[in-house]
Order: structure tokens, then sequence, then C-alpha cells
């Protein structure tokens, strides 16, 4: 065994990232880590390379323990890491980066030449044929990565932790990593591997291990496991366990079917994002958006809303064409868009629960129309009684809230606009159970108001519990339209694991 | 006052001096930049003997920072908003060179020559904000390149000579008091009362605002320093205003300042565009994403900067009575450190117009007093430095422990 993790522990406050994981990782195999958001694969990664101090467990490298401080430390110890974002430095040369801390030296200068042969030597074996005395930034993400590879690999030399390392690739650049990657492995590194790609640890990974909510869930040779069962080890059911929703939701089927379309988007897409797709809203109608992680379910929401415009498709409503190419636009007509990571897009730390309330509607009255003090008051105080927000008063700065808090005054924003289209993306993300549960008879209202909804979760169960129709992403592609009694969570893990090679067939054999 | 009915006034002595405390520790900013400029002036007025409080001497410090005074309020918005502007000094500079040029060459009458020299300034402006706004250029960069192009510009406008002297109409922008309506000898009393008026104003509106507070809830201040604060706002505009009537009376400058403080004050607390400033500093993402046109309003706001630095032109010229072509050399940097010392955050999103007020009057303490004491130029820019970085210090530190 090169590498074996016994029952690590480590807790952040509030939260037990990871709770007696074990791992494993033998000489010359490729291993994948798998989970979902805050299953702690990032959490273990970092307590390998020295970047978090673990609060208990043991370390084992070559049968000696181990406890790395620090990145650098990790690295001697034969630990190297490639990240998703290359963390080389784009402003130098390829030689130079290869060599950086470790540059050949003549008469105290760096010495050029060698530097140039030493990073030559380094690169060959990789099947890279580029000139290592150029930028670093001239060179495609894949090179780079390649690169980040390379140098890892003459630092470390015994594990290679690649984490995401082709989510921005294209399908020949992986194709061209995992040649790097194969070659690696057969001469006896051992690789861990993290992607949400499935298609791709079924590609290339010798064994997997899935982490869920901290917790190791298991380890399996890849060969001897199907898709289904893989999606179900990391979303944590079993398909028996879900049949109560399907049934129940038949009866609304015809009513669903029977609502006025208010909105129709075509071949909406950009590529690169997600691939063109339809998409009809029905008046009062809650669609949810599922898929695994990168899959393209904030991507699509992004698009509707105009944050990236989209490169081709339309959208009409009754009155004619309507405009959503970029937010302002999707506002005046009539969307809002709760955003996924309140703490970048979505809160205004240093203003005020009141002020970040009235933000958008204000946005869309034009300045020449202010909302009078009186009435914003109200209206901050109707959606902190209305959402049950905790604050002392709507004049204390939304930085000082809680999470859950934040979240619910992001809602009260758009709720204040009464868009006819609202989008949330991840609205229960942080929230506590009852919040959560107070969330969605919110969107249950709303909808019994007229509003049309479209919720992305991760969470399957709340999708299901909350919507009448789910679209189904996988690999930035809308794959699947679950209608009526389909909508159920095993119908959702169904359609997610459904082969991508034969799309066409997909939808007969999982029904 | 005794009317107001306050919650925290009926508190046990010993539990409102710890809520004090705690507001204090919790509120230190907000309060220290006031403090500070008290201590400071307490400072100077007991090392120059009493000095630095004279009328002459105080009429003179309000002359002699107006024109930063002017600038920090624009300045105030660029910086929240996220931005910087480098520019102003050499803006000043051209736009006092235009004025002197229309009304001393060309005989344009001086009101006309002033509006046309406040539009150049906002054009001025938008030509900067447009490339900031719309094409993504740091604006480091952009008022970078305007400093040295309208340097060079007031260098050509001028022919490289000064030019002056202006009408003795123009000259009163600067050098003119507030006539007095009652013509006592020796003491402006039309000046005083407009002085007591503000005061009184200032006060009523405090105690207004206190009592709605107490109408939605417990008002978070302590009675205390409510009362404190207030008491020190009015005392102190009263003192300055009976000061300088003692002199001869407020200046003009001083007039339009406050007028200026006033409407900018208003603005960036209680308007839609002011808080929308602080929207986009603060978060521009989530800002575009709520429909806010951050592009346009970033763009206004450089104009805006535009026009008070033409405004400071037209008030520094007229004070040197001639346009140089040196004018308004590094005004840039005493500009933009009397908006940090007053508060404002380099990331943008936080800042107050008085704060930056204050600091620019912090500032201009500083050089007046060190000037009085006989300091070299040498340690007035050492200590000015220093102050500089210990302010900001200070409002870093502050904000990590809280």
């Amino acid at each position: 065994m090169l590498l074996s993790i016994r029952s690590l522990s480590k807790a952040f406050p509030g939260t037990k990232a990871l709770d007696a994981v074990d791992f494993d990782l033998e000489a010359g195999e490729v291993h994948a880590l798998l989970g979902e958001n805050g299953a702690g694969k990032s959490t273990l990664i970092k307590c390998l390379t020295g970047a978090y101090r673990r609060d208990a467990g043991e370390i084992w490298l070559d049968g000696a323990q181990i406890s790395p401080e620090s990145t650098s430390q990790a690295q001697d110890l034969g630990i190297g890491t490639v990240y998703q974002e290359v963390n080389l430095l784009p402003n130098l040369t390829v030689a130079q980066n290869l060599t950086f801390g470790r540059e050949p030296r003549r008469f105290g200068m760096i010495d050029g030449r060698a530097q140039t042969r030493m990073a030559e030597e380094m690169l060959r074996g990789y099947g890279l044929e580029i000139d290592v005395s150029r930028d670093l930034g001239f060179y495609s993400v894949a090179v780079q990565q390649v690169v980040a590879i390379a140098r890892a690999v003459a630092l470390s030399g015994k594990v290679l932790i690649l984490d995401e390392p082709t989510a921005s690739l294209d399908a020949a650049e992986v194709r061209m990593l995992f040649d790097v990657v194969r070659g690696l492995r057969d001469k006896g590194l051992g690789i861990v591997f993290v992607s949400h790609f499935l298609d791709q640890v079924f590609e290339i990974c010798d064994r997997l291990t899935v982490l869920r909510n901290g917790r190791k869930i298991t380890t399996e040779r890849v060969a001897e496991l199907n898709r289904l069962q893989l999606i179900e080890h990391m979303l944590g059911r079993e398909l028996e366990d879900v049949t109560e929703h399907g049934a129940a939701k038949g009866s609304g089927d015809d009513q669903a079917q029977s609502r006025a379309e208010i909105l129709h988007f075509e071949k909406i897409g950009r590529p690169g994002l997600v691939e063109p797709f339809d998409l009809s809203v029905r008046e009062g109608e809650v669609i949810g958006l599922a898929g695994l992680l990168g899959s393209g379910r904030t991507e699509s929401a992004e698009l509707l809303f105009g944050v990236r415009s989209p490169a081709t498709g339309s959208a009409r409503d009754a009155e004619g064409a309507v405009a959503h190419g970029t937010p302002r636009e999707a506002i005046r007509s009539g969307f809002g868009f709760a955003p996924e990571d309140r703490k970048t897009d979505g809160i205004i730390a240093d203003l005020s629960v009141r002020e970040n309330i009235i933000l958008a509607l204000q946005a869309r009255r034009g300045w020449t129309r202010p909302i009078p003090r009186a009435e914003q008051n109200r209206l901050a105080q109707k959606y902190i009684d209305r959402l049950d927000i905790r604050t002392s008063d709507a004049e204390k700065a939304i930085g000082d809230l809680s999470g859950g808090n934040q979240q619910k005054v992001v809602l009260a924003r758009w709720l204040a606009m009464n868009p006819r289209f609202l989008i949330l993306d991840e609205p229960t993300r942080g929230i506590d159970v009852g919040a959560h549960a107070e969330i969605l008879r919110l969107i249950r209202e709303l909808t019994e108001a007229g509003m049309s909804v479209l919720v992305i979760s991760s969470e399957f169960d709340e999708l299901v519990a909350a919507s009448d129709r789910i679209i189904v992403l996988r690999d930035r592609r809308h794959v699947r339209e679950l209608t009526g009694s389909e909508v159920a969570a095993d119908e959702i893990v169904r359609a997610i694991a459904g082969r991508p090679a034969e799309p066409a067939t997909t939808m007969e054999a999982t029904r | 006052m005794s009317q107001i009915v306050d919650e925290t006034a009926d508190r046990p002595a010993g539990e409102q001096a710890r809520a004090s405390w705690r507001f204090l520790k919790g509120h230190l900013r907000e309060y220290g930049i006031l403090f500070a400029l008290i201590a400071i002036m307490a400072f100077f007025q007991v090392a120059t003997g009493g000095i630095l409080l004279k009328p002459v001497n105080l009429t003179n410090l309000v002359l002699q920072n107006s024109y930063i005074v002017i600038m920090a309020v624009g300045m105030l918005l660029v910086i929240v908003a996220g931005h910087i502007d480098l520019s102003v000094g050499s803006v000043l500079g051209f736009i006092g060179a235009l004025a002197a040029v229309m009304i001393v060459n060309w005989d344009v009458p001086y009101p006309v020559a002033a509006v046309v020299c406040l539009a150049a300034g906002a054009v001025i402006g938008m030509a900067q904000g447009f490339w900031i706004a719309y094409f993504r250029i740091p604006s480091f960069i952009v008022t970078l390149a305007g400093m040295l192009v309208f340097k060079g510009l007031t260098l050509w406008l001028l022919a490289g000579q000064s030019v002056g002297p202006f009408p003795p109409q123009f000259q009163l922008i600067s050098s003119g008091f507030l006539p007095d309506l009652f013509a006592m000898e020796g003491f402006n009393l039309m000046s005083f009362l407009i002085g007591l008026a503000v005061a009184v104003g200032l006060t009523l509106l405090a105690l207004r605002n206190r009592a709605a507070q107490a109408k939605t809830g417990a008002p978070e201040e302590p009675f205390a320093f409510f009362a404190a604060k207030t008491a020190i706002v009015f005392i102190g505009i009263t003192w300055m205003s009976w000061l300088m009537a003692d002199f001869r009376g407020l200046p003009n400058v001083f007039i339009v300042m406050a007028l200026l403080i006033a409407i900018y004050s208003f603005v960036t607390s209680r308007t839609t565009t002011g808080r929308r400033i602080y929207a986009i500093g603060g978060n521009e993402k989530a800002a575009m994403l709520s429909g806010i046109n951050a592009k346009r309003l970033t763009f206004l706001t450089f104009a805006n900067m535009g026009m008070l630095a033409a405004l400071a032109g037209l008030v520094f010229a007229a004070r040197l009575n001639t346009a140089t072509p040196k004018a308004g050399a590094t005004f840039e940097l005493d500009v933009i450190a009397a908006v940090f010392i007053g508060g404002a955050s380099m990331a943008g999103g936080v800042g107050t117009v008085v704060g930056a007020v204050i600091g620019a009057f912090i500032m201009g303490v500083m050089n007046n007093g060190m000037s009085i004491l006989g300091i070299g130029i040498d340690y007035q820019q050492v200590i000015k430095g220093l102050v500089l970085l210990a302010a900001v210090i200070f409002d870093v530190m502050n904000k990590k422990k809280g």
C-alpha cells in the first residue's frame, strides 16, 4: 500500500467535514474520489497536502506515518497536487515554471541554458512538443495542466492528486491528459482523481471511493460497479425508498398540462456552457432542474436570466418576443433570479437588510421614482415577518446576518418584485431544516398566486416535493423531462445515469 | 428636549455605562474620526498659543481647504463606487486656466465663463468615465493618463505663463464674505445667525430622527452618546460661526461648501442614486443581477467628479487671482488622502461624505497648525504621511476585530 489513511477526522465550527474516513491508494492505480458538494473531498485533499491540520487519524505513506504541515512539506514527502485552476505563473516561461525554486545556478546566477535543458528533461515522456522558453500563458489550459503535472511529479514523485483537472478542457484535450495520466500510472505513481464527470471516472480509474457528508460510503473496483449504483452511493439513496412521490403527483398531471403557457424559450444555448435547449413555462408551475454538479444547471439559469448572454435561441410570450439578453432586460421582462452563491452574487454586505430587499424593485422603478421611506420600511418589515428573517431590525447590515437569513433577504428582494418567472438556484443551501420547509411552502404559495418558478437543487427529494415537472441535465445537456408520475427521485437518478453514448435510446430504455 | 421618550435614558447607571462602552467599541470608527479632528484642533490650539482658532486664522483655514473639500466630496463617490480619480488636480489646474483665458484674454463675462467651465469639467469627467465604465479600463490608468493630458493642456492653454488678474466680481467667489444686513460694527450678525440657525436645525433633525427610531424600536445609540454628539455639533457650529462672524463673517466659499456637503450627504444616504453607488461598490455583480445599470452609474460618478473638480478650479483660480501652469499639482493626493482618512474603503462600498470632509479638515488643520508652529515642509510631509497610514491601519484593525 502506497498511501493509507486511517479514520481521519476534521471538524470546522458547526460542521464535521470529515468523520473517521479511511482511504487507500496503491502504487500504479488511478483512484477516483467522488462526492457531491460538501461531501468532504476537498477537505480530505487539503489534509493530505498539509493545507489543513487533521483533528484525528493517521496518514501512512510508504509504511511511515506522516503529518504534513504545509504544501511544500507534503511535496517533499512525495505528495504533489494539480488543481483545476492551474496554480503556476502564466507570466513566466515554461522552463522558469518547471524549475521554479530550484533553478540551476552558475556563479550565483541562474543558468538559462541549464534551466532549459532541465525543463526539457522534465517534460520528456509527456508527449508534449512545446518551446519551454515561451511564456506558460501562451499555451492552452491543457498544456499548462500537463506542465503542472510534470512539475508536481518531478517534485514529489509518489502520489499525484488531480483536483478536477478536466473541468475546463475539451474532449481532445481530455484524451491527451488521460494519456499522460496512464503513462504515470504505468510508471508506478499513485494517482487520486477528483472529478464530477462520471464518464471520465469510468474511463480512466481503477477504483473509486465515494464520500458523503464527511463519511466514507464505499470503495469499489470501477469494473465491478455500474453507473446507477455509483449515483446511488453518491446521492445516498436506495431506489426502493423513493416511490411514494410518484403516485401523489399523478393526479396533478392533467391540471399541469392544461395551464396556459406564459413563456417559451427556444434553442437557448451557448457553446461550452450548455447545449441549446427548449423550455416552456406554464402559469403557476414549479419546474425543477436536476443534475449532478457541473452538469450545466446553474449555467442554464444564467442563460435564461441573461447573466451570460445566450449565443443562440429566442424567447417569446403571448405578446411576442421577450428580451432577456442582460439581467436588466430579463427583469423588465418580469424575471427574477436568486443566485446560488449569495456571498459573491447576491448580497451587498455593507448595506442594510432594508436596502438589500428594495434593491431590485428600486432598480426597476428607476431613480426618478424613489420608493418612499415609509414604503421601504413597510416592505422590509413585511418580508422580515413573512420569511421570518432573524435580524434585530431592518437597518442592520446584511453581512452581520447568518447565511440562512441572508438567503431569505435575497429571496425577499425578488418576491418584492412580484416577477412572473422566478429562478431559484439552490434556494435551500446552507439553511436549517425548519427554514427549508418554510421555503418550500413559500414556493407553493407563490405558484398558487400565479407565479412560475424554476428551482435548481442538488436535493432530489426536495425537487420532487416541490416540482410539477423536472428537467434532468447531464454533461451540459438537457437530456430528459420528467412529468406526472415520473416526477420521482429514482427517475432522476436513472436519467442522470443514462448512458450518454446512446442518447436516442435513453428515454425509451429507462421508462 | 426632556419630553423625548427614551428608554435608554431610564436604565440604571451601571448598565448604561456598560452599554455605552459596548456601543463605543462597535462604532469607534464613526466617532473616532470626529474625536480625532477635535483632538488635533485642541492640540494645535494649545501648541500655537491660541492662534489656530483666532477668527482670522479660522477663516483662512476654511478658504485654504475649500477646494480640497469640494473635490473630496466628489472623490468619495468615486471611491465608494470602487474606483479612483488621479486626474482631479490637473483638471482643477486646467479649468482655472480655461477660466483665466476666457475671462482675461477673451473678455467673456465671468458668469458665462463659469458655466462653460463647469460644463467643461463635466465633459472631462465623462470622457474618462466612458472608458472606465463601458470598456472596463482600470480607472487608475485612465485617470493617470488624464492627469498627464490635462497637465499638458494647462501648459498649452496658458502658453507657459501666468494669466491674471481676474475681475473683482470673479474674485468674490473666494475672497467675498456674506454681506451683513444688520450692518453692525465689527461683527457680522447675519453670519452668526445663519450659523446658529444651521446648528439649531441640525439639532432638531437629530432629535426627530431619534424620536422616529424610538417609535420603531429601541435606539441602538445610548442616550448619553446621542446627547454628547448632538451637543458637540451644536456648540461647535455655533462657536465657529461666532468666531468667523467676529472677523468678516462667513466666506462665500464656506456657503458653497456647506451646501455641497449637505446636498451630497443627502444624496449618498437618502436617494436611490446615492445608495446604488454603494451597491455597485459593495458588490457589483449582485447589483447588476438586481438590474442596476452599474455602467451608467459609474459614468455619471466620474462626470460628477469632473464637474466638482471644475468648481474647485474656479475657486482656486479666484483665490490666487491668477491661473498658473503649476496650479493643482499633487492636489489629487491630498483629496484621496482626505477620503481614506475619512473612513472610506479602498475596496469600495464604504465611506461617508461627512467623513471625507472631516478627513480633509484633519489634513487642513495639520497643515495650518504645523505652518504656524514653523515646522518645516519636510517634516510636515512626513507627519501627514504617517497620519494617513495610521488612519488606514486603525481602520483595517478595527474591521478585523469586529
